[in-house]
């Protein structure tokens, strides 16, 4: 198989992996910094015999991708942010219903219609659920264009193995950047739908998707059910990166296209004499939790890195336990923590913890409190 | 002996009757059943309901469907027939879920001429949560959100749904029919029947507003409420086919 590399759009990349992937219908509608996708499906589609609907409003997108997932074919839509939070309701329909609906949010800045700067901000939407009830979404963290065409695949994968709603939480900076990616060919096995798709009722009693539940008894086990299987999606799935932890006294952790700038501030620090490594969740949910708990447990320091106001931070808190220290290193939204930005920030917080710099000076510096 | 009654074999056997006493989706669910067998199309149905009364399609037909959040149902009939064009895709919605919540979804339906068939039962009210005023209320009507009655001062104006859906040049075939009598009833049988028929032939969107009576919640008898029908429903709401583009053909 060649691994021919081409020069190509984040966004494209994840357009062109979901053809690849077999996507077989895309819906959307038009919002800054993900309309690309929507552009490159909408020629690709058609020639390919494939759907493609210019959706009255992400509230039609969402839920046509709903219908044809439920019939068994691979679908997806693509959103970003202010537009995504649309979608809260059917995401959480579609995880009770367990439809493996395929979305792509490229983050922009909010709250509210915010801008197209780059921002971080919709890890808590993303992570915790923007609908309502207990459910969770499988959310990947693309750091690269290439990845954007590996997570596509995974995402499909995922999707319909576990039935189970899945996010791309990509950004801005990544959606709109270009970069060397292999395709390659679609990695997975096809997953077997047969069981459960809508095809209409020829030969077997009739099927039916909801998640009405006038049966109290049925509506708690079913709660449970999901959870369960999330518990089996976290054992399985969980994936993540690490570099240079093992002798690491600080760990820069970060997720998506910070962590570019994590490994290089990494590798400006070592050069330092620092010892600093980066840890990444690859998969935002499932998080990490244990992995990042074991480097705690050796009392390694954690440094979150993030383009808002601390979000993955809570959950890397969470991990640590209180094990070791947890730093935070932000901003808010647009351009991006630069590596100069987090060397800088990153020396303070070792000087801090050496005790030239006072907590409290550090803390009224780069933590934010929650 | 002649068998003179029996239930529609896409019914399913085992289902609870969960309407109020006289309410019409029981006429309306076994018109789209009987139809389904006359065309022999319940193997290749998938179905979507949303929300309120109507969402129990499923509980008493016997084919296959998915539920959509409220309004959505049209949307989520496209991304069904979009990804399965050879199957028979349908809608059964009551007029809050088509035409307040789910307007932006039923036209562009409509607009985009999806070769899916929708049925909107108008009973002018919310029945599930107990009688609101809705988006087919009519002018003077009381509920539990118009105590003295629909105005235009307050709430504007209903709407006339099967006209707006004709208006769609993507429509194939649009219609209003009422349940309050047996030659009502007949004449619905025959809508539903052609609003499927116009999806059968890849013509367009196929829409049938079906007039019903919601008995427990306009405080009247079963009787009574097709009383209204017929003396204050159908003056507002006239009968009839609104667009048919197969007429001349």
């Amino acid at each position: 198989m060649t691994e021919e590399k081409v020069l190509i759009k984040g966004n494209y990349a994840i357009a062109q992996a979901a053809i690849n992937a077999g996507c077989q219908c895309y819906f959307g509608y038009p919002i800054t910094p993900q309309t690309e996708i929507g552009e490159y499906l909408s020629g690709k589609m058609q020639e390919l015999g494939r759907a493609y609907v210019c959706a009255e409003s992400e509230l039609g997108a969402i839920n046509m991708v709903m219908g044809a997932v439920a019939t068994g074919v691979k679908a997806m839509t693509s959103s970003s942010s202010c537009a995504v939070s649309l979608m809260q309701e059917a995401l959480s329909y579609a995880a009770s219903d367990e439809l493996p609906v395929v979305l792509v949010n490229v983050m922009r800045t909010g709250p509210g219609l915010g801008y197209i700067y780059p921002a971080q901000g919709d890890y808590n939407q993303a992570v915790y659920g923007g609908g309502n009830g207990d459910y969770k979404l499988i959310v990947l963290a693309p750091s690269t264009v290439q990845e954007c065409v590996d997570l596509t695949y995974r995402a499909f994968y995922l999707a319909q193995k576990y039935r189970n709603p899945t996010m791309i939480l990509a950004d801005g900076l990544l959606g709109q950047m270009m970069e060397p990616a292999s395709f390659g060919e679609y990695p997975y096995p096809e997953v077997d739908v047969s069981s459960w798709a809508l095809t209409g009722a020829k030969g077997r009693p009739a099927r039916t998707i909801y998640s009405v539940a006038t049966e109290e008894k049925k509506q708690i086990q079913h709660i449970y059910d999901l959870h369960k299987k999330f518990e089996v999606i976290a054992e399985n799935e969980t994936s993540y990166e690490e570099f240079n932890t093992e002798d690491a006294e600080f760990i820069l952790v970060a997720f998506g296209s910070m962590t570019r700038n994590i490994k290089a501030a990494m590798n400006v620090l070592r050069a330092q004499g620092k010892k600093v490594g980066c840890f990444r969740p690859i998969t935002l949910s499932p998080f990490p939790y244990k992995n990042i708990k074991a480097l705690a447990e050796k009392g390694k320091d954690m440094i979150v890195v993030e383009m808002n106001m601390g979000q993955m931070l809570k959950d890397v808190k969470y991990a640590v336990e209180g094990k070791s220290q947890v730093s935070f290193v932000n901003r808010p939204c647009g351009e991006w923590l630069s590596v100069e930005e987090i060397v800088a920030a990153v020396n303070e917080i070792i000087a801090a913890k050496e005790g030239s710099i006072s907590g409290k000076e550090m803390e009224s510096r780069y933590a934010t409190s929650i | 002996m002649q068998q003179v009654f029996s239930i529609p074999k896409s019914m399913k056997k085992d289902f609870k009757y969960t309407f109020c006493p006289g309410c019409d989706h029981g006429i309306a669910i076994r018109l789209v059943a009987e139809v389904i067998d006359e065309l022999g199309i319940r193997e290749d149905i998938i179905s979507s309901t949303s929300v309120g009364c109507s969402v129990f399609l499923y509980d008493f037909l016997d084919v296959d469907c998915v539920e959509a959040p409220h309004g959505r149902a049209l949307a989520s009939a496209t991304g069904v027939k979009r990804a399965r064009p050879d199957k028979i895709v349908f809608t059964y919605s009551g007029d809050g879920d088509f035409a307040s919540i789910g307007l932006a979804e039923s036209m562009h339906t409509a607009l985009r001429g999806e070769r899916v068939t929708s049925f909107c039962i108008n009973n002018t009210t919310y029945g599930m949560t107990g009688g609101q005023l809705g988006p087919t209320t009519m002018m003077g009507q009381v509920t539990t959100t118009s105590p003295t009655g629909r105005n235009r001062e307050y709430y504007g104006y209903p709407i006339k749904v099967a006209e707006h859906i004709a208006l769609c040049d993507g429509t194939a075939y649009s219609a209003r029919v009422a349940l309050d009598s047996i030659p009502h009833i007949n004449e619905a049988k025959k809508a539903i029947k052609k609003a499927f028929q116009v999806q059968l032939d890849g013509l367009g969107f196929g829409f049938v507003e079906i007039l019903s009576s919601c008995p427990t919640n306009w405080h009247l008898s079963p009787e009574g409420a097709h009383k209204r029908i017929r003396e204050e429903m159908i003056p507002v709401f006239p009968l009839g086919v609104f667009k048919d583009i197969t007429e001349n053909k």
